[in-house]
Formats: structure tokens, sequence, C-alpha cells
């Protein structure tokens, strides 16, 4: 056996594995009728609508776009100033925060989530919108505070110094030679965090379950109470939405760079 | 303009914002959680204060005992499996092509970032009577009628496998990419077979990246909260979907926390452990 055909197969089964349920679920979501049926009865899209249409599905969905946004944003303006000090400056101390940026991802996610409960049910804000927000910001933080970081690390320090050598200060040399260079950088930081906010269930069910719904906890709950194909035309949806924006963020940056230095030195 | 260190307190200044976040709402909050394990459960509000051990006596039962051995079972299977397939599997896929690579990066982060809801869901789907494989089976002839492959041990284990695969092939892909390319050339050219070269030369190299992969895949699946609840019966249950069972059905937040610390120390020992594996790999380089 050559190994091409040894690679053929073993990538032909991980490919299978990985494609089957969203295979199905791509095909009762198309049901004409509302019935958990494989093959599909009939062909309709109108579940599709529903996502926009039905007042539950689209506030859900609008919910958690805003949540991902928004929480993105924020974990963005968190990791920028610490990558940067942390590339600028000599101070080893300062490597604790990024210690602590990282941690909330390592650790099982349950953990995170169960201390948000208790510290926004101690403070009185439990339920409170904006605290999911700040909630997936310091649990999504990891993520542009890596690609920041590798970001930074890339940099040639030399056109830094050139830029300095010039007469051009530290704020200058900010605008106008750093935050260019890490834009790639900064944006697939947002992009990821954007995405795993938009899936992410335990923390914003434990942090707003019983006030607001996103879609994740849209899904929950309707796995339990019932049965509707908007659910399966949601997942559907968000594979799609996922392979977009990682499918972006190759074509127009470098992937196999951003996820060679995803775990290694960085943990 | 070379790296340096900070001299006056303006040159802190950028460290000031993301310093107090993450103190305010990571330490903070985990602090929190530690000191409500030691507090009383209060059945008309979330708990009262207090210092009390009895949230960490209940460990000592044997129901617990049962649910900290199957979790830890479950997650090391679930490690295994990930690894036996993802190591070949990332091996060959470093060897392909940079657009193969690229594609398949893609995919892999698309499934990776899968909610656990969706991932119960599609698995809950794909084992259904109505809409699962048991019905191609029935189609080709193999079998005499649908049956639903759900709620089972078998149903859980898969689930957590595909939950957990695309996260093995981000961890294994860094150290096999960098990995030395001479060893390699060395027994080819000795004449190896490429299966041999593989199972002699590329296992052994990587192996303390394939232990310390082990370790992350493991504290990966202890975190699994959704998947045995959904796909799984309440004997299959583990510590993540017990945590989020008491801290939201039961109300016991207190329980919950002492069972969360529990969970952080063993998964923190585990994550050192890595550390340990991963600085003795480096220092044989």
């Amino acid at each position: 056996m050559s190994a091409t055909f040894l690679r053929r197969i073993l990538f032909s089964l991980v490919a299978l594995f990985l494609a089957a349920p969203l295979v199905v679920v791509a095909g009762v979501s198309v049901n004409e009728r509302q019935s958990l049926t494989f093959p599909p009865q009939g062909f309709s899209l109108s579940w599709y609508g529903q996502i926009f249409t039905d007042p539950g599905w689209r506030s859900a969905l609008v919910n958690s776009l805003t949540l991902a946004a928004s929480s993105a944003a924020l974990a963005v303006i968190i990791a920028l100033p610490l990558a940067w000090f942390l590339w600028r400056r000599i101070a080893p101390w300062a490597n604790v925060f990024q210690l602590l940026g990282v941690a909330p991802f390592i650790l099982p996610p349950v953990i995170t989530a169960l201390g948000f409960l208790t510290f926004w049910a101690t403070v009185g804000a439990y339920g409170q919108p904006w605290t999911a927000a700040i909630s997936h910001a310091i649990f999504f933080v990891t993520l542009p505070l890596v690609t920041l970081s590798l970001g930074f690390n890339s940099i040639d320090r030399s056109l830094v110094e050139a830029a300095a050598t010039m007469g051009a200060d530290d704020r200058t040399v900010l605008r106008t030679v750093v935050l260019p260079l890490i834009l790639p950088y900064l944006i697939s930081g947002y992009a990821f965090a954007f995405v795993l906010s938009l899936n992410e269930y335990i923390v914003a069910y434990m942090t707003v379950g019983f006030t607001m719904e996103t879609l994740p906890i849209k899904i929950f709950n309707a796995l339990r109470y019932g049965y509707t194909p908007t659910m399966a035309a949601v997942a559907v949806f968000f594979v799609a939405l996922a392979a977009v924006i990682f499918g972006l963020i190759a074509r127009f940056g470098d992937l196999p760079k951003l996820l060679g230095a995803l775990s290694g030195d960085d943990k | 303009m070379r790296r340096e260190p900070p001299r006056g307190l303006a040159d802190y200044a950028p460290l000031a914002f993301p310093a107090i976040m993450l103190v305010v709402f990571f330490v903070v909050p985990f602090s929190t959680m530690i000191a409500v394990s030691f507090f009383q459960r209060d059945a008309a509000g979330f708990y009262s204060p207090a210092f009390t051990l009895d949230n960490y006596e209940r460990f000592l039962s044997a129901f617990f005992g049962n649910v900290l051995g199957f979790s830890i079972m479950l997650a090391v299977m679930v490690a295994v499996v990930c690894v036996l397939v993802a190591f070949p599997f990332t091996y060959l896929l470093s060897q392909a092509s940079r657009r193969v690579q690229i594609v398949w990066l893609v995919a892999i982060l698309s499934v990776l970032s899968l909610s656990e809801v969706i991932i119960g869901f599609a698995w809950s789907t794909l084992f259904s009577r109505t809409a699962g494989i048991t019905n191609l089976l029935v189609m080709a002839g193999l079998m005499g009628e649908a049956r639903a492959l759900t709620p089972g041990f078998g149903a859980v284990l898969t689930a957590m496998v595909y939950q957990a695969l695309p996260y093995t092939v981000l961890v294994l892909y860094p150290a096999i990419v960098r990995r030395d390319p001479t060893l390699l050339e060395a027994a080819r050219t000795l004449g190896a077979s490429p299966l041999r070269a593989f199972l002699n030369v590329v296992v052994p190299a990587l192996r303390n990246t394939i232990v310390a992969t082990l370790i992350m895949v493991f504290v990966f699946a202890l975190g699994s909260y959704l998947l045995p609840q959904i796909l799984g019966r309440p004997q299959h249950w583990t510590l993540s979907v017990l945590i989020t069972d008491q801290a939201i059905y039961q109300s016991n937040m207190p329980f919950a926390a002492a069972m969360a610390v529990f969970l952080v120390l063993m998964s923190l020992a585990l994550v050192g452990l890595t550390l340990l594996v991963g600085g003795r790999r480096e220092a044989q380089a």
C-alpha cells in the first residue's frame, strides 16, 4: 500500500466523520413538513426563512450577533494594549496578565461560567445583558491575545528603529508603523472571538440564561421542549457562517502560520 | 526602538485597562467561587455566608466517586481515540500541499467552533430512529428495522470524539509542522518504508508531544458539559454536567462551586504536568 493511498483513505474517513452529522442536519432542515426525517421528504427552504421572520428566532439571532460583536470588540480592546506592552517593554512580571488572559480558555468552561454566575449574583447584576458581553470578552480574550502577540513578534524591529531614528515618538510609531502591520492579526483575533462567542452556550446560559435567549440557548431549549426544523436550519447557518469567516481569514491571512503558533510557545 | 524596561508611571499606563479588566472580571469571580464553595446553601436565595466543609464532605459519597470515576474514564477514552486518529491524520496533513492544508484547516476550525448544543443536536439527529443512519442500513438491506442509537454510551463517546478531534488536530499541528524533517529523510534514505519510518522514527521523536496532547485533550474532554446530558442517560453524566445541574436546576451553588474547585485543581495539576513534559521536550532539543 502506498502512502498516497493510505492518506486518501484516512482523509476520506475523517471527512466522512466530520461531515456526516452536518449532512443529516442539512437534510433535515429542508423537510417540507415539521418532521424529523432523513432523507428529507419534499424540499423547502421555509425553515431558513423562519430564522428571520419568526419573532423568537429573530430576536435570538439579533441577541447573539450583538453579544458576539460587542464581546469580541471588548476582547480586542483588552488584548491590544496588553500585547503591545509585553512586546514593547521588558517586564517579566507582566506575563502574569498574559497567563490570566489564557487561563479561562484552558480551564473547563463550566468553571469560568460558574465563576461568572457567582460573581454577577454577588454584585447583584445577575441577568443583565451586558454581563454576558463582559463575561464573553474575558472568556475569549485568549484568542486576540494570542494572534496579536504573534503579530507583534513578527514585526521586523529594524522598521520600528528606523522610524524612531527619523524622530518619530512612541505614539507616531504605533500609529504609522505598528498598527498597520498588526491589523491582519487584530482582525483575525476579532473574528475568532466573534465566531466562538456566537456559538458559546454555557457562559451565556449561566449569566443571562433566564433573561435573554441567544441562539445556542434557544436551540437547547427547543431541544428539550419540542423539535422544529428551524433548529437544523440555524445549525447549518452557523456552520456556513464559521466556514465563510475562517475562509476569509485564510484568504487574506496566513492560516497555517496563525495556527502553527496557536499553542506551543504561547501556553 | 528596542525593548526597554518601563521607567515612569506613564509607561505602565497601557497595562492599566487590561489589568483591571482581568483582575475584576476573572480573578475576583474565581475567588468568589472559591469562597462560595465554603458557604451554606440558602433555599430562599443563592447562598448564605458561612464557613463549612460540608460541600467538600459530599465528595466522599459512593455516588460522587462513581461520577468522578466515570468522568475520568470517559475523558481518557476520548483522549486516546482522538490522538490515535489525529496523529497520523495531522502527520499526513503536514505533508500535503499548502492549498489542501488550508482547506482542511478551515473545515476543522469550523467544526471546532461549533456549539456543544449544535453538536449534541446533530448527533442526536444522526442517531435518531426517524432520521438516523440506521435508515440507510435498512435501505441497504443490512438491518431489518430502523432504531434509535441514543441515549447510550456509544452516542456520548462518538459525539465527544467529534467535539475533541478538531481540537486534537490543532494542538498537534504546530509540533508536527515544525518537526525536524531530516530524521525522516535519513530513515527513508536508509531504506525504511513510509509506514515503518512513521512508526519507528516520527512517533518516537514526538513522544513527548503525544503525551502532552493526550493530557490537553483529556482536560478538554473533562469540560464537556452538554453532550452526556443530551445523548446519555443519567448514569453517563460527568462532573461538568453535575456542576451545571447543581448550579442551575438544584440551585445549590455552594456544592456546585466545591465541585468546580475540585475540577480546577485536577485540571491545573494536569496542565502543570503538560508544561513539565513540554519543558523536558525543549531541554532535549
